[in-house]
């Protein structure tokens, strides 16, 4: 009951937090429509897109990227508590939160389970102006996804909680976007069909095969045609753990990287 | 008859009632390939091939007799229409044809084959009882598609070249009429009741919707894709629903399906399917239908009442006409 009330705490503060920065809401959904509506339409005509599975017919390229989308909304979400996590370091809000008796670990897993449900939130929003622009999955399809959606949600932002226990200054953030963001994003399948990019390099290919960005992507993409992609499911949950665990040991005072810093 | 033979009777009967929903439900359709030589056999209930049947050279216009007994083929490069019994899918015989054969249409007597010969301008009428040709009639440079009104008293050919809509009196099988159409009429189809005629245009873009009665043009429909160049836009198969509410229009190299409104000509929506879409045909009561995909050799499946494409099937290669067997 008290692991709960401090759940419940640590959601509305973050609920609270993304209320208060509705700005956040928009950009996070600007973004990925840009690319839908934009980007998509330019590009519609150069990327014709042959049948692979999930899809069973010829879809359009505003098809094709929509899990993609789905997942980018997430991979900048899983950023971006980073980077408060960061800011609540500097701040010394941190020092407040982790003077309750719970276990660290356990209030990190609970910022994570909260930063991804508010990523999740923002996925169906996005998901219901596509809908309105004529870009649509199978109903059943959507209520699917939700799954595949919290894992990936969880696995970019233990991700972002482990890149945060490396970042000493919010000015280093710059770099988090250059090096990883962006990397992340464009070596995936979200854009593209993987197939596509064999065709013109081999080892680009390997390289986003060994993306765990692609798999979630996948895991989205099959969710949401009600299939289920094992390999997908296995490297996200996989990833997922392992950053986790790499944060918790990061974040832990007597081994991690804060002491490390700290000392050094 | 005594009890037991009438509860035999009932169970009978009462399974026959059982299985009667399954054998209505489960169409099969028939693509003709015409580049592998052969036919895809697609069940259009699990949307799977289940079968592959070699036949003469360059297969296109394919037509079932009114019984679903015989499939007629026309094998354009072997100069022949040939008849398969469907039971077994082997071929019976070949029917004189004229040269080339393209397109076909069956008389509702379910014994007259219209027949155009592309390379000799002519449409040959072939008795598929006697198996003879039973007269040919001149019309105008590349003869492509052939229709037969409901009540059986015209056939329209259209000739590519002439851009002309042949009319031909059964009766007399003579030339009656001409309507002047678009650039290269391809396909054309009598609506239900037959007083409604649409003719396809393919390098003029453009669908005619031509009153049988007065034998000149209603309507014509004009289409326009967004991110699709307008020459691509090349109108060739199209199907009429029963119930009078949708017109399908298969787009050729703009690998989409236009749905129009049939009452108010409208464009609906277009549906993107496979490329170089081809030939139509309905299937499962009209709930269903099924595309030919020339260049991309698969068959593409619309839902007719959500009017979303569900599936595409791998074919042969060049797959051209399709026909369905309930």
């Amino acid at each position: 009951m008290v692991y709960f009330t401090c759940f419940l705490g640590i959601l509305t503060r973050e609920l609270l937090r993304f209320w208060q920065q509705r700005s956040r809401l928009l950009s996070a959904l600007v973004r990925p429509l840009l690319w839908l509506v934009v980007f998509a339409a330019g590009f519609r005509a150069a990327l014709g897109v042959a049948i692979i599975p999930p899809y069973e017919t010829y879809i359009t390229y505003e098809v094709y990227i929509m899990p993609g989308l789905a997942g980018v909304i997430m991979l900048f979400n899983g950023m971006q508590s980073s980077l408060s996590m960061v800011y609540d370091r500097e701040m010394g809000s941190m020092k407040v939160l982790l003077t309750s008796p719970m276990p660290r670990s356990y209030l990190l897993v609970c910022k994570l389970m909260a930063g991804a449900l508010i990523s999740t939130l923002q996925v169906y929003a996005f998901f219901v102006i596509a809908w309105l622009l004529d870009v649509q999955a199978e109903p059943a399809g959507y209520v699917l996804v939700l799954p595949a959606l919290l894992l990936t949600a969880l696995m970019l932002g233990a991700l972002g909680l482990l890149l945060s226990s490396f970042i000493k200054q919010l000015e280093n953030f710059a770099g988090v976007m250059n090096f990883v963001v962006f990397p992340m994003f464009f070596l995936s399948s979200a854009l593209y069909p993987l197939w596509k990019m064999q065709e013109s390099s081999e080892w680009l290919y390997q390289l986003c095969l060994f993306n765990p960005f692609t798999h979630a992507v996948e895991l989205i993409r099959f969710a949401m045609y009600s299939q289920f992609n094992v390999q997908a499911l296995a490297v996200t949950l996989g990833c997922t753990l392992a950053f986790t665990g790499l944060a918790i040991w990061g974040y832990d005072p007597k081994r991690g990287m804060v002491r490390r810093k700290a000392g050094g | 008859m005594n009890l037991c033979n009438v509860t035999h009777l009932t169970k009978l009967s009462l399974v026959s009632l059982l299985m009667l929903p399954l054998s209505v439900l489960a169409d099969t359709a028939y693509v003709s390939n015409e580049k592998s030589d052969t036919l895809t056999v697609i069940d259009t209930n699990t949307l799977e091939v289940i079968n592959t049947v070699d036949v003469g050279m360059r297969p296109r216009g394919i037509i079932f007799s009114q019984d679903y007994k015989y499939l007629y083929i026309c094998a354009s490069e072997s100069d022949a229409v040939q008849v398969m019994d469907v039971a077994t899918n082997r071929i019976l015989h070949n029917l004189p044809s004229g040269e080339d054969p393209e397109q076909f249409a069956l008389h509702p007597n379910n014994r007259h084959l219209y027949i155009a010969n592309e390379d000799s301008a002519v449409v040959t009428v072939v008795d598929t009882e006697s198996r003879t040709v039973i007269a040919q009639i001149d019309v105008g440079i590349e003869p492509e598609g052939m229709a037969v009104s409901p009540d059986g008293k015209w056939v329209i050919n259209t000739s590519e070249t002439t851009n002309m809509l042949h009319w031909i009196d059964t009766s007399t099988h003579e030339l009656a009429d001409n309507t002047l159409v678009d650039q290269r009429p391809r396909h054309v189809e009598f609506s239900k009741e037959g007083s409604l005629v649409w003719a396809s245009a393919e390098i003029g873009g453009t669908v005619a919707v031509i009153d049988t009665a007065t034998r000149s043009i209603n309507h014509t429909i004009r289409f326009a894709i967004p991110g699709v160049h307008r020459d691509k836009i090349q109108p060739v198969g199209i199907k009429l629903t029963d119930d009078g509410k949708y017109a399908f229009i298969a787009l050729g190299p703009a690998n989409h399906v236009a749905v129009v409104n049939a009452n108010t000509y409208e464009v609906l929506d277009y549906l993107l399917v496979g490329r170089r879409v081809w030939q139509l045909a309905f299937a499962d009561n009209q709930s269903k239908l099924l595309t030919t995909n020339g260049v991309s050799g698969d068959v593409s499946v619309i839902d007719v009442n959500k009017l979303k494409v569900v599936k595409t099937i791998k074919a042969g290669r060049y797959p051209w006409g399709v026909v369905v067997k309930p």
